[in-house]
């Protein structure tokens, strides 16, 4: 009988619908009852800080989207490039500094990285030098003629390099971050005669173009970079392409837009095309070395070749650069 | 903070930036440089807090804006996330926890490298992706390599921030 009045006292047991409703929450549930204290208006310094962190925090990123809209649309004018340039101005002595202090370090590197493979370099050079040498002897007849041509024809031709321009030293002062960055700042600017789009080569070879010139300092963009191509040629066949960058690696180069009917070969060397026609030309002079082609390939689908070129300047570690400026009264 | 550990964070961020586009960026193993700014900052932000990392990381930025002549805002931008986020890493979750450095390291890479390549992509000057791909191995590791030395740096410089945001009271419900 017990057990049976037992579970009928629990059926009928009313239930206190407004103390703990059906629907309750794990709070109301642990603590039996629903009443919320009453909100003081005094805030504690808890939710204060929350909010403090919240408003500088959104005036940063929104200072920051605002500068880099107005940057992006007036990267050479109006008063966010003014201050930026007067800021790069004032701070352009710091880098130098900072690239000065870290310039033995990396000369250390370069001495200690070059003894590893002294022996196979200096072995590679003797025959280059051999080579070259022959070469020279050819070319110095083949200049000659060329000489007594044009003058028969009265032959107009673009801007020579390096004959046509001067080549302004600078060093390299800052780098971007990002590792796939593909830019450097050098320590010349509109000041020295460094304009836009002027040409930047190494002892080496053909590096790069300024893309931002300021007073003191400019910005190069590597030919690494998804943004730059050069319209080039292969010295031995003539074949004519546009040379950029390649999808393998950073450092590679692939030179396209070579009809497949035209000769390309491992070891060729390819250089600026520097072309010109009635009313445009090539921002780049004729004949800076750009690299030497290291693989030649063609697909029957391809329209063009497919051709990798290893540069001559090493883009990696680029420490100085000459900065070619046009002679004046040169057309 | 005091004003004394104010001026050595900013005269270390100064140098940190400076040193970071003019001698680490030349600086490549497999790939990748030390990135030793953003782990500066990291340490900053874990030590002081998420708002004195947010303030340091858009500071941090500008310079090396202004010094690489790139577009204003956009290492700012980056920065400033990265910072604010460690630092409330630092103040929640990860207080207390010896791997919070190191997670905290890790994290903030990954985001501004990928942060900066899709920042890179939609202001139209984008390097193949493969390329961030393969140097992000080498960028994570450098990162966990400077993690703690510039943890005990940053400590000895600019010192640890008192809690402030803790509860002070306990709410009773009867």
């Amino acid at each position: 009988m017990k057990p049976a009045a037992g579970r009928a006292n629990r059926r009928w047991t009313p239930v206190q619908s407004s103390a703990v409703p059906r629907h309750r929450t794990a709070r109301t549930a642990v603590l039996g009852v629903s009443v919320r204290r009453p909100v003081t208006g005094k805030q504690t310094s808890r939710s204060t800080s929350a909010v403090r962190r919240r408003v500088v925090v959104g005036v940063l990123v929104l200072l920051a989207l605002v500068l880099i809209t107005f940057s992006f649309r007036h990267p050479d004018t109006g008063p966010i490039a003014t201050a930026e340039s007067a800021a790069a101005t004032v701070l352009r002595p710091f880098t130098v500094a900072g690239e000065r202090v870290a310039q033995p370090f990396r000369d250390a590197y370069a001495w200690a990285d070059s003894l590893l493979t002294a022996r196979s370099d200096a072995k590679r050079l003797r025959e280059e030098n051999a080579l070259l040498r022959q070469q020279v002897i050819q070319n110095q007849f083949a200049v000659n003629e060329n000489d007594k041509l044009k003058a028969l024809l009265a032959f107009r031709d673009g801007p020579h390099f390096p004959a046509d321009y001067t080549g302004l030293a600078a060093a390299v002062i800052a780098r971007p971050l990002g590792d796939y960055a593909q830019d450097v700042v050098v320590a010349v600017g509109s000041a020295d005669g460094v304009t836009p789009d002027a040409p930047v080569v190494t002892a080496d070879g053909f590096l790069g173009r300024v893309t931002r010139v300021y007073a003191r300092s400019a910005r190069v963009t590597l030919l690494t970079d998804t943004q730059l191509a050069v319209s080039a040629l292969d010295v031995k066949t003539g074949a004519m392409g546009i040379v950029k960058h390649g999808r393998a690696s950073a450092s590679t180069l692939i030179f396209d837009r070579v009809p497949k009917k035209l000769q390309v070969s491992v070891g060729d060397t390819i250089v600026t095309a520097g072309w010109r026609s009635s009313t445009l030309a090539s921002l780049y002079p004729r004949g800076i070395p750009i690299g030497r082609v290291t693989s030649v390939g063609q697909a029957d689908t391809d329209l063009w070749k497919q051709v990798q070129v290893q540069p001559f300047a090493d883009l990696d570690r680029v420490d100085a650069v000459l900065v070619l400026v046009r002679k004046s009264g040169q057309p | 903070m005091t004003a004394a550990q104010g001026a050595r964070l900013a005269l270390a961020v100064f140098v940190i930036a400076i040193l970071q586009v003019s001698a680490f960026s030349s600086i490549s193993v497999a790939g990748a440089g030390p990135d030793v700014l953003l782990v500066t900052l990291v340490a900053i932000a874990l030590l002081r807090g998420a708002v004195t990392g947010a303030v340091t990381g858009f500071v941090a930025g500008l310079i090396v804006d202004v010094t690489t002549l790139g577009t204003l805002g956009m290492t700012s931008l980056l920065l400033t996330l990265a910072g604010f986020w460690a630092g409330r890493y630092g103040e929640t979750t990860g207080r207390s926890r010896a791997h919070a450095p190191l997670v905290a390291m890790v994290a903030a890479t990954l985001f501004v490298e990928i942060g900066g390549y899709t920042l890179d992509s939609l202001l139209g000057s984008s390097a193949p992706f493969g390329t961030m791909l393969l140097a992000l191995p080498a960028a994570l590791a450098w990162s966990a390599l400077l993690c703690y030395p510039a943890l005990a740096l940053m400590r000895r410089l600019v010192g640890t921030t008192e809690r402030t945001d803790r509860a002070r009271e306990v709410e009773l419900l009867v």
